[in-house]
Order: structure tokens, then C-alpha cells, then sequence
């Protein structure tokens, strides 16, 4: 006998729900944490979520738990599909630039899951961010299906699909606190390890205070930066790093002439120099570090400002270094 | 420089513009707008030149030198001699 429902290619479609349970937010919590950063992925392909019919929405994500899981949370009461395509569990926007949230990517998942005959009707609802991977009027052409850019953000969209039109504040990419927060340990996780390497040897060779500079300049980069990057002043990200590394310097500057008022002069301002010129040198790095997280800086800025300020990185920290190393072995 | 994120490589010609508004769309930070039948560029400086309306511009009136905006991913690219530089976010 032959089965008929393994020749009829018929589309599979995966049940999902709007709710998230426990353990979706732990694999966010993972996620958030830079556990096991490549694979809080899902199965590409078609998913149903409520009670969809060939007339009801298709919306298009990555296959990153985190995108997915934003989406269909947002789409409570509303049935729909969600055609996940294969961005390697790489979110929406940073997948769009690499091109694997793309054209190519969405007319083969489109054949794949056979999405013309699942539906009626012919169009997909796109994130906004998908944009810089994909071409709508390329996808048109090869698919059949029109492309409607919704807003940035899913939980716009019960709003966005009473008109489908976008409000200005809708198409918006924002950069918040709370943005800005979630990155910070992923930043943290990064750097731990070095930092207390570091510290560890510095404590050896310099002393308790050698060591708690060491943290603090790292800690500044990577975690009081993303926090406070509005509200440093100027504009290049260098120099607010290294305004926030000098200002974090300044006790442990200060801290030298008072703990050791019996040294000589030179050796009071040399170690105080070292702090000065070092630390500012770490945290502005770090800073500079920071542009490919935020939501606003181009290329060519963020080349120009490699350019100009990581020689003056490099200086600053390599005197400091040279004055430690100095004063270490004259003492 | 106090502001290199001031100049960027986008390049807009209205003379192309069919009026689609496709790039009002797909812009992350209100770049162009639409100034009657066709689209103005009102705010060029704040392009972080991800080339999504350069994409979608069916009559190529958009030419942006796309690229990740990422330090990290540009010194990584230096140091292991990538051509191009990807992030791995």
C-alpha cells in the first residue's frame, strides 16, 4: 500500500502559542547571559498560531528564540502564521545585515513550506529590520507574494494591523535604558575573565590598588558606558569613554599622594600617572567596543573614529604601562 | 573631528525617485520623508548606513556603502584578515 500523505507533498505546519512558558523565559534568561549565544534557535519553516485560515496573516521572523518568542507573544487573540526562516538563530536585524534574514532566504522557505497553498491570499508581513537584507519587489517577483514592512518592535502590532500603516514613532529605532540594560551582561560576560586575569597579576606585581584599577577601567567599559552613554558629553564614543575612564581614575590618582605621603615627589606624580593614562585608555577601548551594540552608528563614523582615536588609545595606555614598568623596577 | 558620525556615505538622487515611499518605510531613523509625490532627505546625518533603503529603491535612486557599524567586528576583521567585516550577534 502506499501512503498518499507522503507523496502529496502536504505543507507541515508547527502548532505554537501566544503564551511563553517557564522555560521559554529561561532560555531568555540564557540567551541574555551569553550562554550558549548560537543556538537558542528553533526549526525554521511554517508555524500556526491560534486558529489560522488561508485568509489570516503571515508574519515572517528568524529563527532566534528570542525574535520568535517576541512575535508570537504579541500576537495574543489574533490568528495568524509565522514563516520562520533560517538566520542560524541570529535575530532579526543583525541577520538583515548579514543577508541570511534575506531574499533568497524567504523565497526558498516560501517553496519549502509550500506557503502559496496554505494561504489565500499573497502577502507577508515582515519586521521593518528585515529590510536591510531583503528586496520586496525581488520577492515579489520570485514568490508571488507582495511584502508589507510592519513596525520595528512586534508588540506594535495588533496596533499596526488595524490600518497597516506604520506611525512614525512605529518605524523609530530607539536606543532606552532598558535596551541598553539588557546588554550589560553580555558585555560583563565577555570581559570577566581577562579583567580578573589581569587583576590577579597586577595584584602580585603592583598591589591591592593596581588590581582594583585594573576592574574598575574594565568595568566602566562594560558596564557603566552602556549605561550612561547619553548622558556623556561629546559625541564620538572614544571620547566619552575616555571622559568616564578619567573621571573613574581620578580616586585612584588621589588615592596615591594620600596613602604614601612619605614618597618622593616623581614617584607620587608617576604612579598617579599611571592610573591617569591607563585606565581612560581601557574603558575608551571598550567604549569604542560598544558602537556594534547600539542601534545608530554607521560604518564609515565608526571607521573614522578607529582611525583617529585607537592610536591615541594605544599611546596613552602603552606610557602608562612603560611609567608602571619603570617605577616598579626603581623601587 | 568632534562628531565623525556626521558624515556618512549615503547618496540620494530625486531625480530617480518614482515616489514609492519605500524607503520612508524601511528607514530605522526617519531619514527621508515624503515631501509630496516624492521622497526629501531631511536627515542624512543620522543614516547608520544600513542599506535597506538603497535595497528597496526599485528605481536606484539610493546608494549607501553598507556595513555593520561594530568596532569589535572591524578590529576582528583587521586582525585575522577578513575582507569583510560580519558581527556575531
Amino acid at each position: 500500500m502506499i501512503d498518499l500523505a507522503s507523496i502529496t507533498a502536504v505543507p507541515k505546519i508547527f502548532p505554537t502559542t501566544y503564551r511563553l512558558t517557564a522555560r521559554n523565559r529561561w532560555d531568555h534568561f540564557l540567551a541574555r547571559v551569553g550562554v550558549k549565544r548560537g543556538e537558542h534557535r528553533l526549526e525554521p519553516g511554517l508555524y500556526a498560531v491560534g486558529n489560522p485560515t488561508p485568509d489570516s496573516p503571515v508574519f515572517v521572523t528568524a529563527n532566534y528564540t528570542l525574535s520568535f518568542d517576541a512575535l508570537r507573544s504579541s500576537l495574543e487573540g489574533i490568528d495568524g502564521y509565522i514563516l520562520v526562516l533560517d538566520t542560524q538563530g541570529i535575530n532579526v536585524w543583525c541577520a538583515a545585515g548579514k543577508g541570511t534574514f534575506g531574499t533568497n532566504e524567504i523565497v526558498l522557505r516560501v517553496m519549502i513550506t509550500s506557503l502559496g497553498e496554505v494561504v489565500q491570499h499573497r502577502k507577508l508581513i515582515l519586521p521593518q529590520l528585515g529590510a536591510p537584507g531583503v528586496a520586496a519587489h525581488e520577492v515579489k517577483k520570485r514568490t508571488g507574494f507582495w511584502v508589507e514592512y510592519g513596525p520595528v518592535r512586534a508588540v506594535d502590532l495588533p496596533a499596526y494591523l488595524k490600518t497597516h500603516k506604520a506611525t512614525p514613532e512605529m518605524r523609530r529605532v530607539e536606543f532606552p535604558l532598558r535596551d541598553r540594560l539588557v546588554l550589560v551582561p553580555v558585555e560583563f560576560v565577555h570581559v570577566i575573565l581577562p579583567m580578573l586575569a589581569v587583576a590577579v597579576v597586577l595584584y602580585f606585581v603592583g598591589g591591592l590598588l593596581s588590581a582594583f584599577a585594573a576592574v574598575a577601567a574594565v568595568m566602566a567599559g562594560a558596564v557603566l558606558f552602556p549605561l550612561l552613554l547619553p548622558w556623556l558629553p561629546t559625541h564620538n564614543f572614544s571620547t566619552k569613554g575616555f571622559i568616564l575612564g578619567g573621571l573613574v581614575a581620578l580616586p585612584f590618582a588621589l588615592s596615591v599622594f594620600l596613602q604614601h605621603p612619605d614618597w618622593v615627589w616623581w614617584r607620587q606624580v608617576g604612579q598617579a600617572l599611571e592610573f591617569l593614562l591607563a585606565m581612560p585608555a581601557v574603558t575608551a577601548f571598550l567604549a569604542l567596543n560598544f558602537t556594534g551594540s547600539t542601534t545608530f552608528t554607521s560604518r564609515s563614523g565608526v571607521k573614522r573614529e578607529m582611525f583617529t582615536y585607537i592610536p591615541a588609545m594605544a599611546w596613552t595606555f602603552g606610557i602608562g604601562f612603560l611609567l608602571a614598568v619603570v617605577l616598579v623596577f626603581i623601587r | 573631528m568632534l562628531n565623525v558620525y556626521e558624515v556618512n556615505t549615503l547618496v540620494y538622487d530625486s531625480d530617480l525617485c518614482n515616489g514609492c515611499a519605500m524607503c520612508v518605510a524601511v528607514c530605522p531613523h526617519a531619514v527621508f520623508e515624503m515631501n509630496g509625490r516624492l521622497a526629501k532627505l531631511t536627515n542624512a546625518q543620522a543614516c547608520m548606513e544600513c542599506g535597506a533603503c538603497q535595497l528597496n529603491c526599485v528605481p536606484g535612486a539610493i546608494a549607501v556603502e553598507s556595513g555593520v557599524g561594530c568596532a569589535a567586528a572591524m578590529i576582528r576583521a583587521a586582525l585575522t584578515g577578513q575582507k569583510e567585516a560580519t558581527c556575531d550577534c
